[in-house]
């Protein structure tokens, strides 16, 4: 009977305990292994599924058939920009900025690049002019950076960076989830082009080494794997985010607020702006052209309208902000656009910034003429 | 009776404990929402002891007041099944309690796991009607009824074999302990990594509309039907599993039924028990009352009206719902039409044995058929109305 049980017991005690080390094991490797990023560029899109027309982003993964995640590699690995080599007879175009390129609420055809492909534009040389949305919502400058930091490998002919107001404040800069994640590339980014935003800033997450065990990141790897799981809905649906039966519109009557972030009336100084980070555009890119464009807003004409454009901004800090954005544009050369009461109050959607699909087309046939004149001098 | 007395006791107190919760603030972890008043628990409590002891004393002598038993498990069951009585009842408790009656929806009356439970109990009211109940204390009833392993998705175990293995003593030995693990570790791998990443993409009303392509269509028909048994199966693995850990070996629920080469093969390895269940307690006794109907009705009527009658039930049994009643109509017809064919053919089968290719072949292309027509009845149980699975069938076939 004690024989019996007795190498029961030890043959048990062994099965756990070998198991619990090789675990630990494969759990502790993981993180100066650090496979995330490697593991991103492994991608079932562009192979079985087709590739994405914009980053991956989403607030509602089941209806959206699509996800907000921090692994810049698996994002760009899903779009459609890693699917193949840049044909020679390719014209191609980047197009960054927050979520009014991305396209919320709009279908991906309906987004600027969406419009711009649909004219079927050439250039003078007889490339045909390939738009590609790279666009991400929230807003932030340096988000842009970081994506256009990612995004210049892909051969790129020209960039297109539509920004606004909101995104420019310094303090927001480091406000968007993707740049707190994703702190080391951030901070290079900081150092190389000496941006003017703390290297050290609290609202980097910084992993520690257990953050960096497999337990630690499985959220991190299962966002990867639902990202590729996505791919049949999105191979099937052609959806890429919810869109709502109904949502609200841009806010028509304003408080009585004239401060921005913090800022007073009457002066804007420019220091308060992150437009450092737009001149480390041009610096990334080297000989490549950047068109920067100042995106249409929603121009209310409801209560307090006199002193605010909108619920983003009051006119003193955006009147001033245009002046400054044009002074730049033309101290450094810069190709420039300002299309800010472009688009009719009618077409915005959701927000001051977010525009129906009429709006974007108006805005993209703009852009049209401007990549013309630029590409066809 | 000393045992029973002893376990009616605590069974009465744990649950009146719980209820005076319901004085505790703020609300307690171990209910969503605050108890009923104690009064009223107190109430049920006796309605309840005062059923148990009329059932196990005055049941040998009066059937009836079984078949009321039986009558009153499937009433609760129809309420909790069928969407806008069960919102009736919530409006009624709500008004009962002072409560507005327009905050009241179909999701405040529920009960996890009351299917299996209402199974347990129905077997056995039965088959003590029919003297085939062993003699069972309260505590092993209770035990049997509520086994956690198995409350919530099964299987549905005979409280014949049930009672034996707990009555049997048990000591946990390595082996079991290797054998439980494994099913439970299956068990977690099956349900949360392959069902659940496969539900990300299965078939259902919402994206039924929005898919634009033939193929990716008929590739989350197959997701659906993966998910499903994936779903149902890794629970049973865990259940089987826990059920080794504690000495009480669960029947097995599904075999391989996705390799079955025809339907009746399919449902005598897809969800084992409900189907055992429901031909010891519905087909058997159903199909025994026609044939021996004075009228002589043909055998295959019977058969078709057994295996549709009991596949609507089965349907029925996951939802008071047209497509799940549709659902099992599939299966019923499905079953008495291979019903049918196998004795069509019967005398041709012989000749297969000296053509092993052919007979190879007849397999796979069984295999594959029943497999598709399965996969396409879970066009009716994976969407909510039938107009919609029928808009779902013809784009499966290219014809809109």
């Amino acid at each position: 009977m004690t024989q019996d049980k007795t190498p029961d017991k030890i043959s048990l005690k062994r099965v756990i305990i070998k198991g619990l080390l090789l675990f630990l094991l494969f759990d502790l490797l993981f993180a100066p292994l650090a496979p995330l990023p490697t593991l991103g560029q492994i991608s079932a899109y562009n192979v079985i599924f087709p590739g994405r027309m914009r980053l991956p982003y989403g607030e509602h993964p089941d209806q959206a058939y699509n996800l907000s995640l921090y692994n810049l590699e698996a994002m760009f690995a899903s779009h459609v920009l890693a699917d193949i080599k840049k044909p020679l007879d390719e014209y191609r175009i980047l197009i960054i900025g927050d979520s009014s390129v991305w396209g919320y609420l709009l279908k991906p055809e309906n987004t600027l690049s969406g419009y711009i492909n649909a004219a079927n534009l050439k250039v003078s040389d007889g490339r045909l002019i390939r738009a590609y949305n790279l666009g991400y919502p929230t807003l932030s400058l340096a988000k842009d950076l970081l994506i256009l930091n990612y995004a210049i490998r892909y051969q790129s002919d020209l960039i297109i960076w539509l920004v606004t107001l909101e995104s420019f404040p310094a303090v927001k800069q480091l406000d968007s989830p993707i740049i707190q994640h994703n702190p080391s590339m951030m901070q290079d980014l900081i150092s190389t082009y000496s941006l003017d935003l703390n290297l050290r800033d609290p609202r980097f997450e910084i992993p520690n080494f257990w953050d960096s065990t497999l337990v630690g990141e499985r959220r991190a790897l299962a966002d990867i794997l639902r990202l590729q799981l996505y791919g049949v809905m999105w191979s099937a649906t052609g959806i890429d985010q919810y869109y709502p039966e109904s949502y609200e519109p841009p806010q028509e009557n304003l408080a009585i607020d004239e401060s921005f972030h913090g800022l007073q009336p009457p002066n804007l100084n420019p220091a308060d702006l992150s437009l450092d980070v737009l001149s480390a555009g041009i610096n990334m890119v080297g000989n490549i052209p950047i068109l920067y464009v100042n995106e249409p807003i929603y121009i209310s004409h409801g209560e307090n309208s006199d002193i605010r454009y909108n619920f983003f901004y009051p006119r003193w800090v955006y009147d001033q902000y245009r002046q400054l954005f044009a002074e730049i544009c033309q101290t450094k050369n810069w190709h420039c656009l300002d299309e800010w009461d472009l688009v009719p109050p009618d077409e915005f959607t959701n927000s001051a910034i977010h525009m129906s699909p009429f709006g974007t087309q108006t805005l993209a046939s703009e852009l049209e003429q401007a990549i013309l004149s630029l590409t066809n001098p | 009776m000393r045992t029973n007395l002893k376990t009616g006791l605590v069974i009465t107190s744990v649950i009146l404990l719980i209820g005076i919760t319901r004085y505790l603030d703020p609300v307690c972890c171990l209910t969503p929402t605050r108890p009923p008043a104690f009064y009223q628990i107190t109430l049920a409590v006796m309605v309840i002891t005062i059923i148990v002891i009329l059932t196990n004393s005055i049941a040998t002598r009066r059937v009836g007041w079984i078949y009321a038993c039986i009558g009153l498990i499937i009433g609760l069951f129809v309420i909790l099944k069928f969407e806008p009585l069960t919102k009736l009842v919530s409006m009624g408790l709500r008004s009962m309690n002072a409560q507005s009656v327009e905050l009241a929806s179909a999701i405040d009356f529920r009960w996890l796991g009351f299917s299996y439970v209402a199974f347990r109990l129905m077997h056995t009211l039965r088959d003590r009607v029919s003297g085939r109940l062993p003699e069972l204390t309260l505590m092993e009833y209770v035990i049997y009824v509520i086994f956690f392993p198995a409350y919530s998705a099964g299987p549905i175990d005979r409280v014949q074999r049930f009672v034996q293995d707990l009555r049997r003593p048990f000591q946990l030995s390595m082996d079991t302990a290797l054998i439980g693990g494994k099913r439970i570790l299956l068990g977690i791998f099956s349900k949360y990594v392959l069902a659940d990443g496969l539900a990300l993409f299965t078939l259902n009303s919402i994206n039924s509309s929005q898919v634009n392509s033939l193929g990716w269509l008929w590739v989350m028909v197959y997701a659906f039907a993966f998910r499903i048994f994936f779903d149902f199966s890794g629970y049973t693995d865990i259940a089987i599993g826990m059920g080794h850990l504690l000495g009480i070996q669960l029947p097995e629920n599904f075999e391989r039924p996705y390799l079955k080469q025809n339907l009746t093969l399919f449902w005598n390895s897809w969800h084992m028990t409900l189907a055992q269940w429901f031909r010891a307690y519905f087909f058997n006794p159903l199909t025994r009352e026609l044939r021996a109907n004075p009228r002589n009705i043909p055998t295959p009527l019977i058969i078709f009206i057994g295996q549709l009658s009991t596949f609507i039930l089965i349907g029925l049994w996951h939802g008071i719902s047209w497509n799940y009643a549709i659902w099992g109509a599939w299966h019923g017809l499905g079953l008495f039409i291979h019903n049918r064919w196998s004795d069509l053919i019967r005398s041709k089968v012989s000749c297969l044995e000296s053509r092993p290719r052919l007979k190879q072949l007849v397999r796979l292309g069984g295999t594959l058929l029943t497999f598709h027509y399965v996969s396409l009845g879970w066009v009716w149980f994976a969407l909510s109305t039938p107009a919609q699975s029928w808009n779902t069938f013809l784009k499966l076939f290219g014809l809109v």
